[in-house]
């Protein structure tokens, strides 16, 4: 008997989600999760007697096409469908071959690219269209999502019912030929890059969470790399990003943060397969004249994953690339990793100079790596009681226990 | 040994509830699953039974009226059976014990089969 693959209910909802709304329309989006509930439901009575199928994807995918179709025969008289195939679905003679067109494989990923798009609409902010992406194309509950943002349900609740009210009033999912293609794509960019980074230096302890964050993001960026019109070369920039730092996921010593480079990691656990990946989508994004910043960022996390150790590592090229950074995306955060790639490449006092030269260094206040970065400068400098205050400080803000155990271990340190 | 039949019922709306995620729904397969793997190596699984679909007819009565019925969303419905070998009530019932069908709030119906010879 075939084992279930870990997740395949939650990977199987968005496909399943994103077939019957291309029938039902998205203002029916409540209908076309009752109908995938209703497939669980069917696979649960099913299976524990007979079994897993063969191939449990095609099953479910059946179900809800046979359940689509029941829907369609019983409503369609007092319920408006997706206006785009409307028509066909009115007479039987075209009904059977319109629900089976939607759950074509092309088909499906047309619907999901359709679907994000249309979950980062411009009138709904970041957050909330993270959340929706990750409730309907990645199949998190509401109280999966809080966990992994380390925020209150309820919250995510709110979240996600207010997002999918905006998407329920536009009757139509985005159309990819739309004049407003391109700037769409940038929030999708956007709004990619913001789950992929919660998972990666997320708050979340659990590190199963943050890596299946780190997973879901990637399989949404190469859903657009395939796609030619959204794979940019700022796409393939994100997501060559996205594959060099994932495949080193597994080599990373408990800490989070930029800071962990500076921890030598077990380079022999690096994802090598991710890695090759990254590297082939980085020399693809190099085309065309936009220099983004994904651009930049997936340059460091090729020298951070080519190299052989932290002290061989070629931080002058980190340096310049952060300078960079600044030019065309400055932020706190960059220039706090910045002042920390100066402290390896020119010593820990020209480091800890250009982390008291950041400007808006009090947007860093809650934020544990800014007061650890200083402590790791000045233990460097031997100076252990100005390190541990430091440490004290970032411990105060450890957002989780494998935060606070790290910074723990640092602060022992400045005492030895 | 005696056969038993396990009769499932279920609460559709508290199951819906329990089942409310992919990855919960993913979870109370694996419970079943494995409790289901739990019965037969150890010998007590006799049928797997037959999922039922949960609405249908109801033929009642010497006019033999039809209705539609049960419906998916009542209380208490029946949604499927297994054959279990057990050496007595009591051991049957205990095997019922850790059906995850109890987690969701369900209900297991142990019923001896009548013996047919003495």
């Amino acid at each position: 008997m075939p084992e279930l693959s870990e997740h395949l209910f939650r990977r199987e909802s968005g496909r399943m989600v994103a077939a019957l709304t291309r029938i039902f329309g998205v203002h029916n989006l409540a209908l076309a999760e009752d109908v995938v509930q209703d497939a669980f439901c069917r696979a649960l009575e099913v299976w524990k007697a007979r079994g897993v199928p063969e191939n449990p994807s095609a099953w479910l995918m059946t179900a809800a096409k046979n359940r689509a179709l029941d829907v369609v025969r019983r409503e369609r008289t007092s319920r408006d469908f997706a206006p785009e195939i409307a028509r066909l679905l009115e007479t039987e003679w075209t009904l059977a071959s319109a629900v089976a067109e939607s759950f074509a494989e092309h088909t499906i990923r047309d619907e999901q690219l359709r679907m994000m798009f249309s979950c980062c609409d411009p009138r709904l902010p970041e957050e909330v269209q993270v959340a929706l992406i990750l409730n309907i194309l990645c199949g998190f509950g509401a109280s999966e999502i809080a966990s992994a943002f380390l925020a209150g349900r309820a919250a995510i609740e709110k979240r996600i019912s207010r997002g999918k009210m905006v998407l329920a009033s536009s009757r139509r999912l985005f159309d990819l030929a739309e004049d407003d293609f391109a700037p769409r794509l940038g929030a999708v960019h956007r709004a990619l890059y913001l789950l992929f980074n919660e998972g990666y230096h997320g708050a979340s302890a659990k590190a199963a969470v943050r890596g299946e964050l780190c997973g879901e993001a990637i399989r949404l960026v190469l859903l657009l790399c395939e796609y030619p019109p959204a794979g940019t070369p700022a796409t393939k920039a994100i997501a060559a990003l996205m594959c060099l730092h994932a495949a080193r996921l597994p080599g990373r010593v408990d800490v989070y943060g930029d800071l962990n480079l500076l921890v030598d990691q077990d380079r022999s656990r690096w994802d090598t397969g991710l890695l090759g990946r990254g590297f082939e989508l980085l020399e693809q994004s190099a085309s065309g004249t936009d220099l983004t910043p994904y651009h930049v960022e997936a340059a460091i996390a090729a020298l951070h994953a080519s190299a052989p150790s932290v002290d061989a590592t070629d931080w002058r090229a980190i340096v310049s690339l952060f300078d960079t950074l600044m030019r065309i995306a400055p932020t706190p955060v960059v220039a706090l990793n910045r002042a920390i790639a100066v402290g390896q490449a020119e010593g820990p006092a020209r480091g800890l100079a250009e982390l008291h030269a950041i400007t808006d260094s009090e947007r860093l206040a809650s934020y544990p790596f800014y007061f650890a970065a200083q402590g790791e400068l000045e233990l460097r400098l031997g100076k252990g009681a100005a390190a541990s205050e430091h440490f004290r400080s970032a411990i105060a803000l450890a957002r989780n226990a494998t935060e606070r155990r790290h910074l723990e271990k640092r602060l022992r340190r400045c005492s030895e | 040994m005696s056969e038993f039949v396990y009769l499932f019922r279920v609460d559709a709306a508290e199951q819906r509830d329990r089942m409310g995620t992919p990855e919960r729904a993913q979870q109370s397969m694996q419970a079943w699953m494995a409790w289901m793997r739990q019965l037969e190596a150890s010998g007590h699984l006799k049928q797997r039974g037959q999922p039922l679909d949960r609405t249908g007819k109801l033929v009642r009565g010497k006019t033999r009226v039809v209705t539609d019925g049960p419906f998916a969303e009542a209380k208490d419905l029946v949604a499927g059976f297994i054959v279990v070998e057990a050496d007595d009530i009591g051991q049957a019932a205990e095997l019922a014990n850790g059906c995850p069908i109890l987690e969701g709030g369900g209900a297991v119906e142990v019923r001896p089969v009548l013996a047919m010879n003495f």
